[in-house]
């Protein structure tokens, strides 16, 4: 394990403990921007969908794992997001660049003024708020049938940035780079949240919120700068499904999508940036994976290929229980875990994030 | 004329919300834990008496496969607690929430791998059968959904509040370690209770299933249902009942009165309605904590 | 005027008084401590002053202001510093996050500027840095600073609360049993602690606190309550020999019963 020697306050405040983890990201990003010239253009575009769920998860995990909220309901803010950003270009005919950062602030908003109300909840209520959050979003979006289109739902223009195009199919590694800088920039600021007060408030309303308060700390305001944030990254992401899409109604932002968002981010790991990554990566790859054992599969068999209805999100479940049961903190945990295991090698003992035993006490004392 | 009719179908739909909901609470109350899974615990119980029943299926009389299915969801309840929720002990509550959601997409997948995705009728004596009280007609399904639901809520009712078993359950939730050193068997009263909710959502399931015909989605009827438990105070077993009973009401008058597309939406409205100015369910459960 | 002023306070739950007409006044820079067998409503005097709870009838008054209108979290910028009798740390995060939570009272970056992380706030980061370490020094919690709370001794955990509550910067700290579950030589540090605290930072100290060797050592002045009633004030002695304390405490037969001088 490496031993970091502090010189200075700012060891604590850097971006990276230290040059070598620095230089890490740094190729990871370098690996990430050479991608489009080694995966084919299929393959590019999942990776496409996969940055996009990251940013979702992110703004989502930014709630759960850093204030400790959980929300079933965050398709919400995706929907809010995705027909903001279309209906401001549509409508007003503002460009992508325009449209996009107010589409993600239209959806911050909209998430602080849901705030208020659901951050008095706790626990089940709160789940069951955001919940119902969730099944509003998709009536009302049916309801709101002039502005919304209904369940014919609309059609997201390509993306134009200064006379360039944005599309799936035309400019895959275009569209590809853009979606990267989205995300490194998210990144930036989901740690700049962390290193600063605001994240530390975050995270002492989580752990303690009468502590918090004794700190001086506003609760009901921070929860509600909380919920505007992750809303408003949460948005973000919304307007990139929708072009990412092309089309979308009521029906692409159902419950069961908030659902797996929740889900993605748990097994991912709470609380951390790499946990939302990990989380987007089984949320966005699995569909791939279980096509391709399933045509593996009917090889095999020697029979064709059978379509199972519901057998993703069966599969999802079933991770997601053996992740709770065996690893709760998610992929980041057992990267973790195995990570040790090297720097400390021979050196790792068993034992050595072994959990303790704990007994269940009412939570209904607040 | 119509009004009762519509008011007594509000209150059958309403029942089996709020037999559901009674599921949540009797888990709740003795566990802490939320079960968001059982809304599926019910589509089960209902496929499995189908499952018995139906002739293209095993074929067995209707009074024979109803306590049988019963039994296997009670068994199922037992078990899943002994092999699953018994390891979450300690863990958060949303912990557990997340486990039965993931739970539910199983269930629903492996109901559909059995009984297929096209909506089936459960062939129950007394499905399509009438009473007619001066010119009123009333299914007799209904009028049955009604009675064993109200039955089923004095016995439960009773049971906690009054029986040692019952007690203990609830003790054993507020400190776990504390009811163990009492002499409480927390585990196997755990185990138990979830025994108790499998069978309770059974006797949901086939109520719901001799109303009309059922698919593997009905399991998120839950959502509602557990809705339905917040309005009427989670923690209270008349409570849910009475929560089921305002929903199932509230839908088939607001897409009357209001316009068709607000019968889904109205139950969520008032939930919110309740939740901002009692946000801890109509019957507080949660204490400030001392410090 | 004094710095803290109880003003003929009252509390009831229900039909239980916790707090019974109790009036006192706190001087800017003494120590003063709480006394009296459990439920005697020593930690709800502290709760009341944290504006957790409403009092029913009476006033409180800070530096001669009534702090009735404030809620809870705008307590602390006033300069009023408190710890949990049961410990109410950030289990999941490090020392010394704990402690910079404690700065939140000093906090001048608004969120915008923290999203970007701009050079303003990096400078105000360490200020507040140059600000922790000196409660770390004070307290002896070098060898922590990068520990989880999670993981650390019970005793660890009771210092660290106490830095939280010093990086406050407060005028007035509220410690509540300070030295329950510590052993001998870490009452004697807490004993040290507040003399310092009060002497070298001139922060004005109430305690409560059973243990009455460590009482009648650091403290000023003394109350004794109990069920919510004011028994006696003055000097530590004076307290400990009043016929009516040891009455309370003889006649509750409790087990906390620690009066020994």
């Amino acid at each position: 394990m490496r031993t970091v020697f502090k010189t200075s306050y700012d060891a604590d405040i850097d971006l990276f403990k230290h040059g070598a983890q620095r230089n890490w990201y740094i190729l990871l990003l370098v690996a990430a921007l050479l991608l489009p010239f080694v995966l084919s253009e299929f393959a590019l575009g999942e990776m496409t969908n996969l940055l996009i769920w990251s940013i979702a998860c992110m703004g989502l995990m930014l709630l759960v794992g850093q204030t400790g909220q959980p929300s079933l309901g965050h398709a919400a803010f995706l929907a809010v997001g995705c027909y903001a950003n279309v209906l401001l270009q549509e409508r007003l005919g503002l460009p992508f660049i325009l449209s996009f950062p107010l589409a993600g602030l239209i959806a911050g908003v909209a998430g602080a003024l849901i705030a208020r109300p659901m951050t008095r909840l706790h626990g089940v209520y709160l789940a069951i708020g955001t919940l119902a959050l969730a099944i509003l979003t998709d009536d009302l979006i049916v309801l709101a049938t002039p502005l919304t289109n209904g369940v014919m739902g609309l059609f997201a223009p390509d993306i134009q940035i200064f006379g360039y195009g944005f599309n799936r199919y035309g400019n895959p590694i275009r569209l590809y780079l853009l979606i990267l800088a989205i995300t490194v920039a998210v990144v930036l600021v989901y740690r700049n949240i962390q290193r600063s007060p605001l994240g530390r408030s975050f995270a002492a309303i989580r752990d303690s919120e009468i502590s918090a308060q004794a700190m001086g700390v506003n609760v009901a305001r921070t929860k509600a700068i909380a919920f505007g944030i992750s809303a408003g990254i949460t948005g973000l992401a919304g307007a990139l499904i929708g072009h990412y899409a092309g089309i979308f109604n009521n029906e692409t932002f159902n419950v069961i999508l908030s659902i797996q968002l929740l889900l993605a981010v748990v097994i991912g790991g709470l609380g951390t940036i790499h946990g939302a990554f990990f989380g987007a990566a089984v949320v966005a790859l699995l569909p791939q994976a279980i096509a391709i054992s399933r045509d593996l599969l009917g090889k095999v068999m020697g029979g064709g290929t059978i379509a199972i209805p519901g057998l993703e999100a069966a599969v999802f479940g079933a991770i997601l229980i053996a992740f709770i049961l065996f690893e709760p903190q998610g992929i980041y945990g057992r990267w973790f875990k195995i990570r040790t295991f090297f720097e400390l090698f021979p050196f790792y003992r068993r034992d050595m994030f072994r959990r303790q035993k704990s007994y269940l006490k009412t939570e209904r004392m607040r | 004329m119509d009004v009762l009719q519509l008011l007594v179908s509000g209150l059958a739909n309403g029942c089996v919300y709020g037999l559901v909901a009674m599921g949540f609470v009797l888990i709740y109350k003795a566990t802490e834990a939320v079960n968001f899974a059982q809304g599926d615990f019910m589509m089960l119980g209902a496929f499995i008496c189908l499952g018995l029943t139906n002739p293209q299926f095993m074929g067995l009389p209707f009074w024979v496969s109803v306590p049988v299915a019963i039994a296997i969801m009670g068994v199922f309840g037992y078990a899943l607690d002994l092999v699953v929720l018994r390891r979450m002990s300690g863990q958060s509550q949303i912990a557990v929430i997340i486990l039965t959601i993931a739970l539910g997409f199983v269930l629903r997948f492996v109901a559909g791998l059995i009984w297929g995705h096209e909506p089936i009728s459960l062939a129950s004596p007394i499905a399509g059968k009438d009473i007619r009280l001066g010119g009123v007609v009333l299914g007799m399904d209904e009028i049955m959904v009604i009675g064993v639901t109200l039955a089923m809520t004095i016995a439960l009712y009773f049971y906690f509040n009054r029986t040692k078993l019952g007690v203990a359950m609830q003790a054993s939730s507020q400190n776990q370690l504390a009811a163990y050193y009492m002499g409480i068997p927390v585990k196997r009263i755990q185990s138990l209770i979830w025994a108790l909710a499998g069978m309770v959502a059974a006797v949901a399931g086939i109520l719901f299933a001799s109303k009309g015909s059922i698919d593997p989605s009905i399991g998120l009827l839950g959502i509602k249902s557990f809705a339905a438990a917040v309005i009427g105070g989670f923690g209270s077993l008349p409570g849910a009942l009475l929560g089921g009973v305002i929903v199932g009401l509230i839908e088939p008058f607001a897409s009357r009165y209001i316009a068709a597309g607000y019968a889904q939406i109205m139950p969520y409205l008032l939930l919110f309605v309740i939740l901002i100015f009692r946000p801890h369910g109509i019957l507080a459960q949660v204490h400030q904590k001392k410090v | 005027m004094s710095l803290l002023e109880i003003d003929n306070v009252t509390l009831r739950f229900g039909g239980v008084t916790a707090v019974n007409q109790v009036s006192f006044n706190v001087e800017e820079g003494e120590v003063f401590a709480l006394v009296g067998p459990n439920g005697a409503g020593k930690s709800t005097l502290f709760n009341l002053i944290s504006r957790i709870y409403n009092p029913a009838e009476g006033d409180i008054r800070f530096d001669g202001k009534s702090i009735l209108d404030k809620a809870p979290h705008e307590i602390a910028p006033l300069g009023i510093a408190r710890t949990f009798q049961n410990i109410e740390l950030f289990e999941q995060a490090t020392v010394m996050q704990n402690l910079l939570v404690g700065r939140h009272r000093h906090r001048k970056s608004n969120m915008w500027s923290e999203l970007l992380f701009t050079p303003y706030v990096r400078t105000e980061e360490r200020r507040h840095r140059a600000a922790i370490e000196k409660v770390i020094d004070f307290l002896d919690l070098q060898a922590y600073r990068e520990k989880y709370i999670a993981g650390l001794p019970y005793g660890v955990r009771k210092v660290v609360e106490m830095g939280r509550a010093l990086a406050i910067e407060p005028r007035l700290l509220l410690l509540d049993e300070p030295a329950s579950g510590l052993s001998v030589e870490e009452t004697q540090d807490v004993a040290f602690w507040v003399e310092d605290i009060k002497k070298q930072m001139g922060i004005t100290v109430i305690m409560v606190e059973h243990d009455m060797h460590l009482v009648s050592s650091v403290s000023d002045r003394v109350l004794a309550l109990a069920d919510g009633k004011m028994l006696s004030l003055g000097k530590p002695h004076e307290v400990q020999n009043d016929p009516r304390v040891i009455e309370a405490y003889i006649g509750a037969s409790d087990q906390n019963a620690e009066v020994s001088a």
